[in-house]
């Protein structure tokens, strides 16, 4: 037995009301770059649809992640590394920007520009890839709210394995959003893919990376990554991914896309491993008994061998105790309502999903029943085939019997606690019905439903003794870098070269440039106001005071102590 | 006889050129490791490219070993395995010939794509530009090369320049050789030599990527986040206890 951690997130189906903030909070924080426009490490889908990029689910087309071979070994699904070697020239199977989308923005500038005409100008799409007008007719999530569904739904990979049978009715209509980052998995395909071992996982905390400074633009983790949640950035020639907000991480505070969650249906906590296990447990021939092995591969952190392990093998005893109070472990193995996305595809991710009873609630309320009665839920969960085996096909490879469970347990869930918060006596016999207890369910019911913060994120910040090694922890100098803070602008071989910046840098470079740069952040035309908490007290800085009488702006009276390019804020 | 200018073509500027191709690809590397990269485009058009990159790219590699074995093997050796003049050269130029074509055409398919494709064209820098017209000079004038040396006249490039070439490694100058070759091996050698200086600071250094590495290691590579997190390593003096030594 070899311990290991891994950094986990659950994402409770449910309480996702689809409304992006994960998304573009991720953005703003790490895809807001150049040749990264197409990007989303994090995104929201509506189920059914075809997901981003295009029907990226459609492994028989993309060729991600593992299959077994005649001799029942793991292979990579794209071809063994010879093959991946041999396509190294032009990698078939990479999605097209088409398939992402193409990004575009808009030309503004017209609205104010246009010359009097008889028709309000309107601002027109450009593409941010060719620079050209274009119309647009796709995007990351066009097919939110199941917009266009009848055309694009039918082309949904996990629909179309369902059933030939479904049909699109809007009556039978069921939907619900499907947030998907990184998978940071045990067993990642994309980092088996790179020809020059660029991709990594961290051994403290299995956070899957990509080392620019070896990555050499390949590709073929892009085709590796069943999930597609690794993007090739076309500015800078090299692959990048979800970082699990590493940063962030080490110092125990939620990725991003977590804290920022309006909906607060995402966990994240450590979950310990048994790493020699890892390959037999990907290796199981039947894919439907790859949820038990992914979930057989997770260690209990309570067994006192698990401990013993777990200490030998290094990991820190406040690791050890997180993981004990994880909320992964909780909802994956001790209640069992958590699922892996595809687990058919042998990766054995790490970003699991409590499956979503609201479309069973909503299908039973409108009929008029009690939708919160436990007896409605149960037969309706039996009796809605359609959304149960669209989730299996999601979460089980389309096994039924775990996914109803799951349906059950929550159902189960709703009507116990409605019993307590009525004041009704508990009805014990609804807990038993589905294996637990009512202790349990209450315990459940506090983590999903009441998800107090400090029970949702269980982060052991990494340790203060390896602290200096840790980039964003300044207990060195950040600027002492090489080419220190006047690093700015980039080498001799246009943007993207060079050495990489350090965050903090780019931060206090990016910063520096907001406060202090000509264009629209700082107007001509406007006054400038004084930032008065980087006023030292000396002087009069630019814009204190109104310009004086006949004294230009650009030329105030200064004294000793005051610094003319201070930071200052253009006035909105 | 051996004039200032054969001196200077034929010696000074292939040592020139070389040490610009070591000391550049030295300093690159430190410097520039996060720009080292072969800068794909596939992410915009996939069509062209499918048949144009492998084309191109099989085909300079068999160009490639056709040099090793022209330039790096002398004559006698070749001899003394038993492959004669005759038989060599039957398969050089066979062999080269088809390299040589798949090389160009799929040359011509890359350079088309480059201009008429707008995403791939407005990501194209001017090294790109310079580089693609060194190349493309070099590999027609290669082309050019087998046409004089076999079928307008005949000249045995193994006789003078592999002689010249190895003699730039082993420090055993031969520059008449070259003085005394036909024109257009003049000019293949010099603009091959321009390439070389140009390559460190070209996408050219992926070539130096070539991931053989990618067949032995294991599949799943991970890394421990002390020693590489940050990019940089802990200043002098500031080492944690028990860091080993850096020597």
């Amino acid at each position: 037995m070899r311990v290991m951690a891994q950094m986990a997130m659950v994402m409770n189906l449910d309480k996702c009301i689809g409304c992006h903030t994960c998304s573009v909070t991720c953005k703003q924080t790490w895809t807001n770059r150049s040749g990264m426009e197409y990007v989303w490490f994090n995104n929201v889908e509506t189920r059914p649809g075809q997901g981003y990029p295009r029907t990226y689910e459609d492994q028989e087309r993309w060729q991600g992640g593992w299959t077994l071979n005649k001799r029942g070994r793991l292979k990579l699904k794209a071809g063994n590394r010879l093959k991946n070697l041999m396509t190294i020239f032009s990698s078939p199977k990479m999605p097209s920007i088409q398939d992402y989308y193409e990004p575009w923005t808009y030309d503004y500038e017209t609205l104010t520009n246009a010359p009097l005409q008889e028709h309000t100008p309107v601002a027109r799409p450009k593409s941010l890839i060719t620079g050209k007008e274009m119309s647009i007719s796709w995007s990351a999530n066009w097919d939110d709210d199941l917009a266009g569904s009848t055309e694009l739904a039918p082309s949904d990979p996990v629909l179309q394995k369902v059933s030939d049978k479904v049909k699109l009715e809007f009556e039978q209509t069921f939907m619900f959003y499907l947030p998907r980052i990184c998978e940071h998995c045990l067993n990642p395909s994309c980092a088996a893919s790179c020809p020059s071992g660029a991709i990594y996982k961290r051994s403290e905390d299995g956070i899957v990376l990509v080392d620019q400074d070896t990555c050499r633009g390949w590709r073929k983790c892009v085709t590796g990554c069943p999930y597609k949640k690794i993007y090739f950035n076309h500015r800078t020639g090299k692959a990048e991914k979800c970082t699990f907000c590493f940063p962030r991480i080490e110092v125990g505070l939620p990725t991003v896309c977590a804290e920022t969650c309006v909906g607060r249906l995402r966990y994240i906590g450590l979950v310990l491993y048994d790493a020699d296990a890892v390959l037999e447990a990907a290796s199981v021939e039947d894919d439907r008994k790859l949820l038990d092995a992914q979930r057989s591969v997770l260690l209990d952190p309570d067994d006192p061998e698990v401990i013993r392990e777990a200490e030998r093998s290094g990991i820190p005893r406040d690791w050890i105790e997180a993981a004990q109070r994880s909320p992964i472990w909780s909802l994956i193995n001790r209640y069992e309502v958590a699922l892996p996305l595809h687990p058919e595809y042998r990766t054995m991710p790490m970003v699991w999903y409590i499956p979503p009873l609201s479309p069973v609630v909503d299908a039973v309320s409108e009929t008029g029943e009690d939708a919160e009665n436990s007896g409605n839920l149960f037969a309706a969960i039996e009796h809605l085939r359609i959304p149960v085996e669209y989730l299996a096909e999601l979460f089980t490879a389309g096994d039924t019997a775990p996914v109803t469970a799951v349906l059950k347990r929550l159902a189960a869930m709703r009507s116990y606690m409605r019993d307590i918060n009525l004041g009704r006596e508990p009805d014990e016999s609804i807990p038993a019905s589905v294996g637990m207890e009512g202790e349990q369910v209450y315990d459940m019911y506090r983590l999903l439903a009441l998800a107090k913060y400090e029970e949702r994120y269980v982060i052991p910040p990494a340790h203060a003794e390896q602290a200096h090694g840790l980039e964003e922890l300044a207990t060195e100098c950040s600027l002492d870098y090489e080419g220190g803070p006047g690093m700015g602008g980039w080498g001799p071989f246009g943007e993207g070269s060079g050495g990489t910046t350090p965050i903090a840098v780019e931060n206090f470079q990016a910063l520096k440039q907001r406060q202090t740069t000509n264009t629209l952040a700082d107007p001509e035309d406007k006054e400038k106001r004084v930032n008065l908490l980087n006023w030292d007290g000396k002087g009069r800085p630019e814009g204190l005071f109104p310009p004086a009488p006949g004294n230009e702006r650009g030329a105030p009276e200064r004294m000793d102590g005051t610094d003319p390019g201070g930071e200052t804020d253009p006035k909105p | 006889m051996t004039t200032t200018l054969d001196l200077v073509l034929w010696v000074v500027v292939p040592y020139a050129c070389l040490a610009v191709f070591a000391v550049g690809h030295y300093w690159r590397y430190r410097y520039d490791k996060f720009g080292w990269t072969t800068l794909s485009s596939q992410l915009y058009e996939s069509r062209l490219l499918r048949w144009g990159s492998p084309l191109f790219h099989f085909g300079i590699l068999a160009v490639f070993l056709g040099h090793v074995m022209g330039l790096g093997i002398p004559k006698s050796w070749t001899a003394a395995v038993g492959v004669s003049e005759a038989l060599y050269h039957v398969m050089a130029v066979g062999v080269g010939a088809v390299a040589g074509f798949c090389t160009v055409v799929g040359m011509a398919i890359l350079i088309y794509r480059r201009r008429t494709v707008g995403p791939v064209f407005s990501a194209t820098t001017r090294m790109d530009k310079l580089m693609y017209l060194v190349l493309a000079i070099v590999i027609l004038l290669g082309l050019a090369n087998t046409v004089v040396g076999n079928i307008v006249g005949h000249y045995d490039y193994r006789e003078g320049v592999s002689v010249w070439f190895r003699g730039v490694f082993l420090f055993d100058l031969h520059p008449a050789l070259m003085a005394e070759a036909p024109f257009t091996f003049q000019a293949h050698g010099l603009t091959a030599m321009l390439l070389f200086a140009l390559w460190p600071f070209t996408r050219l250094v992926h070539v130096f990527s070539v991931p053989v590495g990618y067949l032995w290691r294991p599949y799943i590579v991970y890394r421990s986040r002390e020693d590489r997190l940050g990019g940089q390593a802990p200043r002098r003096g500031w080492d944690r206890v028990g860091a080993r030594y850096r020597r």
